[in-house]
């Protein structure tokens, strides 16, 4: 059989979860940069997959996935120079230890 | 069980596989390097539906980008050959198994959908294309999403520098260079 729709979004689910996990187990901030990033990815996997199954008249599904692959670049860059500043005045980045941000 | 099937199994358990051994490693090298993994073998799914656009913007941008602007970022805040810490038991089998609930909600959902195919005419994903349409005012047209973009990473890269930036009371250079910084 094909490989079709369905098997691509249970490979895009599947992967949405595992950063899920990843997120809920992680305190370790680049670890949990990294599950956004498996998040982000199987969003983008969905859009590629609705565009080229039930949508390949167009390519809108297409440019969503341009612009959210830009949108993850910047992020991944912001959150990046914040973790580093973290450390620079923390030395540590876990989450337990930026919880005094708060106050 | 043609090539082509053969290839996407291949390719949805390396995705699949190394994002599991990514996020429940306890190096956290190795989980930047399952995490690299993963993501070349979502672009070969990317390959395999044949965009070959998005897939080069993938390996572009993730593989060689993000990735290693990560790595970098573990090289300067980890020390050699630390370990994360385990978490605790509880809390791993509460997760796996809210996790996996809402994974099977979430299948079950899509299968009872049956979605609806749209045939219109065929637009071919290929460069030419995806450059007209990018640069479109017309309808349909991508143009002020692409500018409003460009705007974005502007913001971000300057938001970067000043967020990195030393604090000027943590300045240990020498006073010549504090004098060129205030003046």
């Amino acid at each position: 059989m094909q490989p079709g729709l369905y098997h691509i979004l249970f490979v895009s689910t599947a992967l949405f979860f595992i950063g899920v996990y990843g997120f809920f187990t992680r305190r370790n901030l680049i670890t949990m940069l990294m599950s956004i990033e498996l998040i982000l990815n199987s969003v983008n996997l969905n859009f590629i997959a609705f565009n080229k199954f039930l949508w390949p008249g167009k390519l809108d599904g297409l440019f969503f996935s341009l612009f959210i692959i830009a949108i993850a670049a910047a992020e991944a860059a912001v959150a990046i120079a914040i973790i580093i500043n973290l450390y620079r005045s923390h030395r540590s980045i876990d989450v337990g230890n930026a919880e005094e941000m708060k106050y | 069980m043609t090539g082509n099937t053969i290839i996407f199994y291949l390719l949805a358990t390396l995705t699949l596989v190394s994002g599991l051994l990514s996020v429940t490693t306890r190096q956290i090298f190795r989980a930047a390097i399952y995490l690299l993994f993963s993501l070349i073998g979502i672009a070969g799914i990317y390959f395999w539906l044949q965009y070959e656009f998005i897939a080069a913007v993938q390996i572009v941008v993730y593989v060689g980008g993000i990735v290693v602007l990560i790595i970098f970022s573990i090289f300067l805040t980890q020390q050699a050959g630390e370990k994360l810490e385990s978490q605790k038991l509880g809390r791993k089998v509460f997760s796996a198994l809210a996790v996996f609930c809402a994974f099977a909600f979430t299948m079950l959902q899509m299968w009872q959908d049956g979605f609806i195919r749209n045939e219109t005419s065929l637009e071919n994903p290929s460069l030419q294309n995806i450059g007209k349409r990018m640069l479109s005012t017309t309808d349909g047209g991508y143009a002020l999403p692409f500018e409003i973009i460009s705007m974005l990473l502007l913001a971000a890269m300057v938001g970067c520098i000043v967020i990195a930036l030393k604090q000027k009371d943590l300045i240990t250079t020498n006073s010549r260079e504090d004098g060129k910084a205030e003046s």
